[in-house]
Formats: structure tokens, C-alpha cells, sequence
């Protein structure tokens, strides 16, 4: 597929040089295209694809790369930390200031401003206890003033248009006014989309900025934006002084590489990234797991702080001990397939755990498949086989295969699958006894603790 | 350049096309290729010969626009190859030949199909329009809808997006402005039920042409994927060749996810044509050619700007010369 992870081009590369024990300049040339092509897959910009990796080749060579570690996996971390760094500090919020803090959101057409206007006045008011206002500034394309007014609602704000007649400059006059008066601490400004050379609009944001003085003007960015997202934050940037980046849409699949190229040029810091259609559904900045992300090297933090929402831990701690203890049944086996479901698809937890993502798309889907086999199958048999399926008999096998529309065969598969997870956690014990995991079992095993 | 040359004449539009409307599409694409074209023609300037740094800065105006690191890196080592065995050091040269295997990888990809709606035989033409959110969807129904109204058929929009907040208002004020029905739901409620009280409003009424707006949907989301494929499957209950068409809206912003949405939206939905939209920005819109190349999905229509005049029949040559070269063949 067009996305290999940067991982596996490095497992290519470290295929052909097996036997070498050290990086050469050569070696390290074949790395650094292979993360070049990496990142400009990411959509970072071409330019600072280009100084980025000038970058790293003068720390890699600099540095004992020619030593003790496994020198993939020094490259990588040399990568991954500078693209971190470069990203910039953990969660740099709103800067809010004594009595009403102005917010003011711009960016291009469809970048999400709406959206995130009503998202952030639901974190003010329901995590940060502000009281706040949104004012309508979008007097241009049609039904942006009653969709703001839903998501207003939706945050529990409180809403501020004069209608789709008046100047936006005038709006926001008076919306902040109106938003002194009423005593608040927060006023968000939500502005029409525009192009960045569209030099009319561009004059009413600078007007706007000038009469209004926004504490904070935030440019949202599509986390799929190509490489022209650096000149839109550049001009945005040069006409309003810009204090930030809101990133929308980073619960797609894209990898979000323009956070890379506007913080590299720009040095403007990430404040929020919109994570879902909700209200709720916007979060801090984590430069880590963005690094992590632009790689295409899965984000484990966010797996595992997905893995514990979705799994009650009791159950999960009874299960192991279960496991342990050689007691696992097949209705165990089923919740736990279920937890796994619940997290995401097989092919998303793949995704997310760097150590494994060797599954090829049919694989993943395969999967999945079996994934509903097994449930279908276990689902068909009494309660007392799924925890005694030692049981079951040619005659079982042949009455749950008509409940489910499965086979026998596919039941076989079910009960080998289920003896063989039971093997590895026996096995698991020992090694757990010993104080040593087994190989290859940090991923899924971590489910089960 | 026998080849080349039919399919020139094949993609390209009629060359009798209005000086006032070929003018405007020059302007609508003004910005995206200024930058591009003038970087083109300093770099042919700026080199007597094409040497292997010159074609790695070909290949970085490719990929700054967005046309795909694959492709792009593809389309160089052709064209270096091509150039080494005819001998050609010439940058001006060398440059259309970059063009004409631009022009031949898109001819080449994918059937050649007509711009315009291809209209059915008898009965309503009912057509899907999809996207990721904040694309240009509703807006673009809006100008195809003028563009067909003009044309003098009976036009009729379906308000699909039932999740949006203000959705269905935007749709209804377009609506409103252009004199056409609209098919509306209930808030929230269940899109494909509407498209089939849009599809039983065509059939009773005799409308030419039927626009089903939808919700923007980011193509991961597997429940929101299969929401669109019910939507499309419950309009061919009502008129069984339905949806004749069914466009897919890229915003030219969008880098290589571009490729993944076309894929994905591909899936669930026999998409048979793109819109390209905001390309009167400064965005190159390239992702268009990696479709193109991975898919097979031809560019059906152009949105170069606000009014409602401005979407445009896509013009591979046009789109291509004026990206690469800045001029109009």
C-alpha cells in the first residue's frame, strides 16, 4: 500500500544489510531517503522535509550511532525526538488573562472553525468553569449562523449574533462589549472562511484585530492539508500575528504532517487538536504522539489510555488470575475478544503497537472475520460446554454448527485457537514466576494483566 | 506523438470554447500555477542543460503540488530515462515532455468520460454527492444545480446532511435562491429515508435531475461508510439505476490522504467522478493525479471560485499547462 510505517522501510533496509554490524555513510543515505519519502507521505512540507533531514544526519553522525545499539532503532529515536522537540511543549493552552479573554478563530474555508469554536467553549466552561460567549462573525455563507447556534447550545455557552446583515467588525464590537457587560470571562469570535490572498477579507480580519485586540487568534488546520498549508499559516500568520494552531479532523486517517512543517516555520504552537464530531471531542496536543503519528509508528499512549476506558480492569484482573491459574474458559476467551473489539479493530490495535505491525490488510480483515466466527460459534454452544468444551462430541459439534450456520471445521478452529491460548498462558505463568516475559508477548499481553 | 496527439484531442475540450469563459478559468487557476509556472520557467532559464539537479527540482515542484511522492518520483525517473536515451538536454523540451506524460499517465489511468451528467434515458437522473467534512459539498450542489437548472432541466436537491447543525438550513437557502425544490428530513434522523422521499418526489414530479447532498464523513469511520452505502443503495429502490452519478468533492488543500478518501468513499459508493474544489486558492490540487493513477476516478468538474458561474468543466490540458507551464495551449 502507498503507506509503509517507517518502521518497515527500515526493516527492509536492515534486511539487505544484515551481517554489517555498523552504520556506514552509505547505510545511512538509504535510511534518510527512506525517511524523507516518510515524511513527505506525512504531507510535511518539501522544504522542511529538506532541512529536517539535514538535521538529523548532523546529529546521527555526531553521535556514537556506529556503536552497542541496534542502529535502527538509534535512527529512529534520533527522528522521533526531534521531531518531538521540533513540535514543541506538551499542551500550550489558551493564554487567559485577567477579566474577558478574546478568542478569535481563522483559517481557510472547511477547516473546521465552527466546530472547534463550540468545542473550546465547551472546555472553558465545563473543565475550566468560564463563563463564556460565542459570537457569530460569519455573516457570508449560508446556515453558518444557525450552525453555530446549535453548537453553541450544544456547549452550554452563551450565543451572541446580530444576523447576517451587519459588519463583521461591528459584530465583534459588540459582541465584546456585550460580553463585558454580561460579565464574561471567555468570548470566542467565529469568522467566515477565507483564502488567504483574498485581500478584501483579509483586510475585515485585520480590521477586526485591530478594533478588538483578541488575546488569541487561532488558525485552524485540516489535519489532511497538503503542502500549501505552510503558506496559508505563513500569510495568516504575517496579516494577524497569530498565537496558535488548532489541529481539526485528527480522527481521520491522515498523518497530520502540516503540524510539523508550520511549527518548524512558524515556531506557532499547537494548542488543541479536534478528535470526533462531539462537542467534547477536542483535546490537548501531544507532540510525542504526534511524532509518532507522522512516522507511522503507532501511538501506544493513546492505545493504552483507549484500552483502559474500555476495559474494566476488575474483570480484566480476574481474568488473568484465571488465565494464570489454567481456569480460562471459552467465555472467557469470548469477553476478552470483545474488550479487544471494544478498543478498536484488530487492524487499528495493529496500527498502534510499533512492535506489530507486520498484518497486511487481508490479514487484518481475516482477522476480524474469525473474530465473528468465534462469536458466532461460542455464542451457539450451552453454558456448561463453553466452560467444559472438552465435552463437545461429533453430535455437539453438528447441533452448534446448525445454530450458528458454521462448520464444523470452523468450530475445530475455535476449540484449537482456545487450547492454544490456554498453552501460552500456562507458559506465561512459569516465565511470570521466573521474572522474565516470554518473547513477543509485551502487545497483547498487556490486555490481559 | 501519435498517441499523445489523439489523446490529446480526446481530453482536451473544444477549442471553440469563449475567449471570456477560457479567460476566466485562467484566472480562477491564476494563483494556483504563478508560483509553479514562474518557478518552472526560472528554473529552464537558470539551466543551460538539464543535468540530475535539475531533475530533482522538477520533482520538488511536483511534490509541492501535492501530486504524490509515488507518482512524482515515478514520473522523474521516466522522464530522466526518456531523456537519456533521446539524448535531450534541452530544459524547455524537457519540460513538455514532463507535461505529456502528465497528459498520457492520466489518459491511460481510467476511461475517458464526459464532463457533464450523463443523464438516463427516461425517468430521473438521481446524483450521490460524498465528501469529507468541510469540502465544498453543499456549495458545489448548489452551482451544479444552477448549471443544470440553466440547461433547462428540472433540478431538485435532497437535504442528506441531517447531522450537521445548520446543514440543511444552508442547503435550504441555495435552494430558496435558485427556485428549486427540497427534499427534507427530520433533524437527525435517518439520511437514507430522506434520499427515498427525494427519489419518490423525482419519480411523481418529473424531475430531471435529483442532487442527494450527504454529511461530511472522514472515510476511517466504518458506521459512517456504511451509512452512506445504505443511502445509495435505498435510492435505486425507488429508480433502479440510481445513483447514476455519484461524485466524490476533494478540497485542493488536501495532501495524500487524498488518495485514501478516493479509496475508501470508492468502497461503499460506485463513485463516478471528482469534484476538485477551492482551486482558486493557491493549492496545487495535484492529489487529483495520484487518484487518477492509483484508482482510476477521472476529474469530472472544477470549482474556481465563490459565484455560482464558477465551477467549471475539468480540463486536463488546461488543468495541466496552466499548472506546469502557465500558459493555455
Amino acid at each position: 500500500m502507498a503507506f509503509e510505517s517507517l518502521s518497515d522501510r527500515f526493516s527492509n533496509i536492515f534486511k539487505k544489510m544484515r551481517g554489517e554490524a555498523r552504520l556506514s555513510e552509505k547505510n545511512m543515505a538509504d535510511m534518510l531517503r527512506e525517511i524523507r519519502v516518510a515524511l513527505l507521505e506525512a504531507d510535511v512540507n518539501f522544504k522542511v522535509v529538506k532541512a529536517f533531514i539535514e538535521d538529523v544526519k548532523e546529529k546521527a553522525l555526531g553521535q556514537d550511532v556506529y556503536s552497542k545499539v541496534n542502529p535502527s532503532q538509534m535512527v529512529v529515536k534520533i527522528v522521533h525526538d526531534e521531531i518531538q522537540e521540533l513540535l514543541g511543549e506538551e499542551n500550550a493552552g489558551i493564554n487567559f488573562v485577567k477579566g474577558l479573554t478574546t478568542i478569535m478563530l481563522v483559517g481557510l474555508q472547511g477547516t473546521g472553525k465552527t466546530t472547534s469554536a463550540g468545542k473550546l467553549a465547551y472546555q472553558f466552561i465545563h473543565k475550566l468553569n468560564k463563563k463564556t460567549m460565542v459570537a457569530a462573525l460569519d455573516v457570508y455563507r449560508p446556515g453558518a449562523i444557525e450552525q453555530l447556534e446549535t453548537v453553541v447550545a450544544n456547549a452550554g455557552a452563551n450565543f451572541f449574533s446580530m444576523g447576517n446583515k451587519e459588519n463583521p467588525v461591528n459584530i465583534a464590537k459588540a459582541a465584546q462589549r456585550k460580553a463585558m457587560e454580561e460579565g464574561m470571562d471567555v468570548l470566542i469570535l467565529d469568522t467566515a472562511g477565507r483564502l488567504q490572498i483574498d485581500e478584501g477579507l483579509m483586510d475585515e480580519l485585520k480590521k477586526i484585530n485591530h478594533e478588538v485586540h483578541p488575546d488569541e487568534v487561532l488558525l485552524l488546520v485540516d489535519a489532511a492539508s497538503g503542502q500549501d498549508a505552510v503558506n496559508v499559516a505563513n500569510a495568516f500568520n504575517a496579516d494577524l500575528r497569530l498565537s496558535g494552531l488548532i489541529m481539526s479532523r485528527l480522527d481521520g486517517d491522515a498523518r497530520g504532517g502540516a503540524a510539523l512543517s508550520i511549527k518548524y516555520l512558524t515556531g506557532l504552537p499547537i494548542k488543541y487538536v479536534g478528535v470526533g464530531e462531539k462537542v467534547s471531542e477536542l483535546e490537548p496536543f501531544y507532540p510525542d504522539r504526534m511524532a509518532d503519528r507522522i512516522l507511522g509508528m503507532g501511538d501506544v499512549v493513546t492505545l493504552v489510555e483507549k484500552a483502559k476506558e474500555a476495559i474494566d480492569e476488575k474483570q480484566a484482573e480476574k481474568d488473568a488470575k484465571k488465565m494464570m491459574d489454567g481456569e480460562f474458559t471459552l467465555e472467557d476467551m469470548l469477553r476478552q475478544m470483545k474488550q479487544i473489539q471494544k478498543i478498536g479493530s484488530i487492524g487499528f490495535i495493529a496500527k498502534m503497537i510499533p512492535g506489530m505491525p507486520k498484518l497486511t490488510d487481508e490479514q487484518k480483515e481475516h482477522a476480524e472475520k474469525e473474530m465473528k466466527v468465534f462469536e458466532a460459534i461460542i455464542n451457539s454452544m450451552t453454558p456448561y460446554e463453553r466452560r467444559h468444551p472438552e465435552v463437545l462430541r461429533f453430535s455437539h459439534k453438528n447441533r452448534i454448527a446448525k445454530g450458528c450456520g458454521k462448520t464444523n471445521a470452523d468450530i475445530n478452529r475455535v476449540l484449537r485457537r482456545f487450547e492454544q491460548s490456554k498453552a501460552m498462558m500456562k507458559q506465561m505463568k512459569q516465565y511470570q514466576k521466573s521474572g522474565k516475559m516470554p518473547p513477543g508477548m509485551g502487545g497483547f499481553g498487556g490486555f490481559g494483566r | 506523438m501519435g498517441l499523445f496527439s489523439f489523446l490529446k484531442n480526446k481530453f482536451s475540450k473544444k477549442e471553440e470554447a469563449k475567449s471570456e469563459e477560457l479567460s476566466s478559468y485562467e484566472k480562477g487557476l491564476e494563483k494556483s500555477r504563478k508560483n509553479f509556472a514562474s518557478r518552472l520557467d526560472a528554473l529552464s532559464k537558470r539551466y543551460a542543460k538539464a543535468d540530475g539537479e535539475y531533475f530533482e527540482e522538477l520533482e520538488t515542484i511536483l511534490i509541492e503540488s501535492d501530486v504524490g511522492v509515488g507518482l512524482s518520483i515515478r514520473l522523474i525517473e521516466q522522464l530522466m530515462e526518456e531523456a537519456d536515451n533521446d539524448g535531450v538536454t534541452d530544459p524547455k523540451t524537457i519540460n513538455e515532455k514532463l507535461v505529456d506524460a502528465m497528459f498520457v499517465d492520466y489518459a491511460t489511468k481510467g476511461d475517458s468520460i464526459e464532463n457533464e451528467i450523463r443523464f438516463a434515458k427516461v425517468g430521473p437522473t438521481v446524483l450521490l454527492v460524498c465528501g469529507v467534512n468541510g469540502v465544498g459539498k453543499t456549495t458545489s450542489i448548489a452551482k451544479l444545480a444552477y448549471r443544470y437548472k440553466n440547461q433547462g432541466k428540472k433540478v431538485a436537491l435532497v437535504a442528506g446532511d441531517t447531522f450537521r447543525a445548520g446543514a440543511v438550513e444552508q442547503l435550504g437557502v441555495w435552494a430558496d435562491r435558485l427556485s428549486i425544490p427540497l427534499i427534507k428530513g427530520k433533524e437527525n434522523g435517518d439520511p437514507a429515508s430522506v434520499a427515498f422521499d427525494g427519489a419518490k418526489f423525482a419519480v411523481e414530479n418529473k424531475i430531471d435531475l435529483l442532487i442527494v447532498d450527504t454529511a461530511g464523513r472522514l472515510q476511517n469511520k466504518t458506521n459512517l461508510m456504511q451509512e452512506l452505502a445504505k443511502i445509495s443503495r435505498v435510492l435505486s429502490k425507488e429508480i433502479p439505476e440510481a445513483p447514476h452519478e455519484t461524485f466524490l468533492i476533494i478540497d485542493a488543500t488536501t495532501g495524500q490522504n487524498g488518495v485514501l478518501q478516493a479509496k475508501a468513499f470508492k468502497e461503499v459508493t460506485p463513485v463516478t467522478g471528482i469534484v476538485i474544489t477551492k482551486m482558486d486558492g493557491t493549492s496545487k490540487g495535484g492529489i487529483i493525479l495520484s487518484i487518477r493513477d492509483e484508482l482510476g476516478v477521472p476529474v469530472r468538474f472544477i470549482g474556481l471560485g465563490e459565484k455560482m458561474e464558477d465551477l467549471r468543466e475539468f480540463d486536463l490540458d488546461k488543468y495541466l499547462y496552466g499548472l506546469l507551464l502557465g500558459e493555455v495551449s
